[in-house]
């Protein structure tokens, strides 16, 4: 990074790491952020970029995505990617690991997620220590529930030993068995194997029952009904080391996307009813929900141009991570500086990486963004590697003018 | 609803003219047809019903059109049933059997629906394991397609000839007491026919133990019952479904004996429905455990036989009405 002059973002509104926004300017030097604030000016032969009064924002932490697709991270702000293990073949081994976590640099940083048990299978623990130190940030179930308790106990009695966390997909799999959309008027007309919402709550009171027994820290991926949130409320409120996450399709759709048998709509928990979606929407603003990410999983036809049931699950979210969560900012559920807590500053906390804020002597991962710029979402002309989106043709609001990622200029529109 | 059902007669019997009466290209459920527009199917359907009677069964209207039955599950009755429709009209059938077809290579739905689409079928019926199979290709193919079951779905052919059967018994269909008795859950029978008879004005009750119907199922318009002998009562039809036993094997019920215990149509049970309530069974059947031998073969109240007559009839309606735009019929093309 070095051999690159110095950067200084000019002229913009500065998203402060104590959530203060201010107008101002931002230094950066090998990296790092070295000065901010309304008084800090470019020096001699630093690159300078003129924000024109937009805001300056940390550059995005997606913990949970399934692909590395730099395009659809750098249209989307996204400057480091938590990589969820369930690759082919899976990231159970340190050398996957190692490679995973070299793969997007420099200008993107690929946290790698290190399969909890081998081949993601749920019963044989992966060498989650020699994965650590081959640069894995956190643990995770991949997209499964680990369906026996005992597993999942040693599991966490382990990680909380090596101070990671475990990041988990909580659908309870004897429920869920190979159900593809949520119990409801929607999946019964539409004769699609469906599971209660109630999977969910089910998995999470174990496994906050099994945190609270080993003290370990565990992050629910995609919490995405009513039930599942009181609990994760409820063990937040007895102190222990719970989060959550979520997707902006939860908060955004209901299981009524699923009408025509709209493959882009299948994701993985299934989208739920109309009342959980509101929930969702509750649980960002009241602080139950602690990061949303875009659980990034682009697909193309020959997976999602199939019988529902057949598709796979999951959608394109890295381009529309940042304007759906700006909604919520628009709508008054969150601030704008809670956003960058959900979107930025929390993954970075949970992955224990030193980004996801603007704050002199954190590492310079920067976007300049315009965040009531309108845009149309257009499925046929992403950048990521595949359209799958369940949004395409929607209107959206919010979009990344320029990104820097180590100070290095990745995007400037 | 009985107070709302009677106002619901007159549009039954009506229908625009034309292409106006059948404005669908093809037949992929009965959800999203209107009334009016199911009366007219049936409607439709009688003269092949008289046809089919008669020594001459052949009148050859689609004499030079290709039928392709692309059938991806397994079928006998449901096959044979639109192979003779399509053959009494004079078209030329082809079945696809997927068991030697490069299906079983690995390609793709999609890839083989366009490759039918490519042989210029002039009409297209598809069987699939799974549920939107049918939605899917018929949004990419160039002709009518028919849906002759798609996984959980929907089979809309066979909710029209049970309404044919029931209508050509029962005459009407506004309070007319239909139960719907068995795996709710797993059929795509169920679903078609629930929503047909609700929308021709008939009372439905499902009938099933809790794991084998479907969630907010009485949002379909259908009362709930797990207790058969209540759901009888007072009943004008009773429709059994299949027990598939293969999907059983305890996870459902414990066991055949005692889902014919709770279940079974039995002489004594089917006395506590109206003393002229009608028999229906899509088939196969599984004798001695949904329904009994002496049930299902009795005179005068079963229609299972009936209900086969009719699919014919009925298959004949559907295939024929399809095809008029592109045989460029008159009002139609």
């Amino acid at each position: 990074m070095s051999v690159h002059a110095p950067l200084t973002v000019t002229n913009g509104q500065l998203l402060l790491a104590d959530g203060t926004i201010t107008n101002g300017a931002l230094r950066c030097e090998g990296g790092f952020i070295t000065a901010i604030g309304a008084d800090v000016s470019p020096a001699e032969g630093d690159h300078v970029h003129d924000a024109r009064g937009q805001l300056i924002a940390p550059g995005l932490v997606d913990l949970g995505v399934f692909a590395i697709d730099k395009p659809a991270f750098h249209f989307g702000g996204i400057t480091r990617a938590g990589l969820m293990p369930d690759q082919n073949p899976p990231l159970d081994v340190p050398a996957r690991v190692r490679f995973a976590a070299q793969s997007g640099k420099p200008d993107l940083w690929v946290h790698p997620l290190a399969a909890a048990t081998q081949g993601l299978e749920g019963t044989a623990l992966a060498e989650i220590a020699l994965m650590r130190d081959a640069g894995a940030r956190a643990v995770a179930t991949g997209r499964r529930w680990i369906g026996d308790s005992g597993t999942m106990l040693r599991l966490l009695q382990y990680t909380g030993m090596l101070g990671m966390v475990v990041i988990t997909h909580p659908e309870d799999a004897g429920i869920v068995g190979k159900a593809v959309a949520t119990a409801g008027e929607m999946a019964t007309r539409l004769g699609l194997p469906s599971a209660p919402a109630g999977a969910e709550a089910l998995a999470i009171a174990r496994d906050i029952a099994l945190a609270e027994m080993t003290g370990a820290a565990i992050h629910f991926r995609k919490v995405t009904t009513a039930k599942g949130l009181d609990l994760v409320r409820g063990a937040k409120d007895r102190g222990l080391k719970v989060t959550a996450g979520v997707t902006p399709a939860y908060f955004m759709l209901s299981d009524l996307a699923l009408a025509g048998f709209r493959t882009f709509a299948h994701l993985s928990p299934p989208l739920r009813s109309e009342d959980d979606r509101k929930a969702v929407i509750a649980a960002i603003g009241d602080g139950t929900i602690d990061v949303i990410g875009s659980g990034h999983d682009p697909r193309g036809p020959e997976d999602k141009r199939l019988p529902f049931a057949d598709s796979a699950p999951g959608m394109a979210g890295a381009e529309t991570l940042l304007p759906h969560t700006m909604n919520l900012v628009r709508d008054g559920v969150i601030s704008l500086a809670r956003a960058f807590e959900l979107l930025a500053a929390n993954p970075a906390k949970l992955l224990g990486v030193n980004a996801g804020r603007l704050e002199v002597g954190a590492e310079a991962d920067i976007a300049v963004i315009a965040p009531d710029r309108p845009w149309i979402v257009d499925s046929g002309k992403m950048a990521a590697l595949a359209g799958n989106t369940p949004f395409d043709r929607q209107p959206v609001q919010g979009r990344v003018a320029a990104l820097f990622k180590g100070g290095v200029t990745l995007l400037d529109k | 609803m009985p107070m709302a059902s009677s106002s619901m007669t007159a549009p039954e019997y009506t229908y625009p003219e034309g292409a106006l009466a059948f404005p669908h290209r093809s037949l992929v459920g009965i959800a999203g047809l209107a009334p009016h527009e199911i009366w007219f199917l049936l409607d439709e359907a009688e003269q092949w019903v008289e046809l089919n009677r008669g020594t001459q069964k052949r009148r050859d209207l689609l004499s030079g059109l290709t039928i392709i039955n692309a059938f991806f599950e397994n079928s006998t009755r449901t096959l044979l049933s639109f192979e003779i429709a399509g053959k009494r009209l004079g078209a030329d059938v082809v079945n696809m059997a997927v068991a030697t077809s490069s299906v079983k290579k690995g390609e793709t739905l999609i890839d083989t629906a366009m490759t039918l689409n490519a042989m210029r079928a002039d009409a297209i019926v598809i069987r699939h394991a799974s549920s939107g199979a049918v939605h899917l290709i018929s949004d990419l193919v160039d002709c009518p397609v028919l849906n002759a079951g798609d996984g959980q779905h929907e089979h809309p052919t066979q909710a029209l000839l049970d309404a044919l059967t029931i209508r050509q018994a029962k005459r009407a269909f506004n309070g007319l007491r239909v139960v719907i008795c068995g795996d709710i859950l797993h059929s795509r029978v169920a679903r078609s026919n629930i929503l047909s008879l609700a929308s021709l004005g008939a009372e439905v009750r499902v009938c099933a133990p809790p794991a084998l119907l479907p969630a907010d199922i009485e949002r379909m318009n259908v009362k709930v019952f797990h207790d058969f002998d209540a759901a009888l009562k007072g009943a004008d039809v009773v429709m059994m479904l299949r027990l598939q036993l293969e999907r059983m094997e305890g996870q459902f019920i414990p066991s055949p004996r005692e889902y014919r215990h709770l279940y079974g149509l039995t002489l004594d049970r089917l006395a506590k429905a109206e003393p002229d309530a009608l028999v229906m069974h899509p088939g196969p059947m599984n004798r001695g455990i949904e329904i009994d031998s002496n049930v299902a073969d009795l005179v005068g109240r079963s229609q299972i036989t009936t209900q086969v007559e009719m699919g014919v009839a009925m298959r004949m309606a559907c295939l024929e009405v399809l095809t008029r735009k592109g045989r460029g019929v008159e009002g139609w093309a």
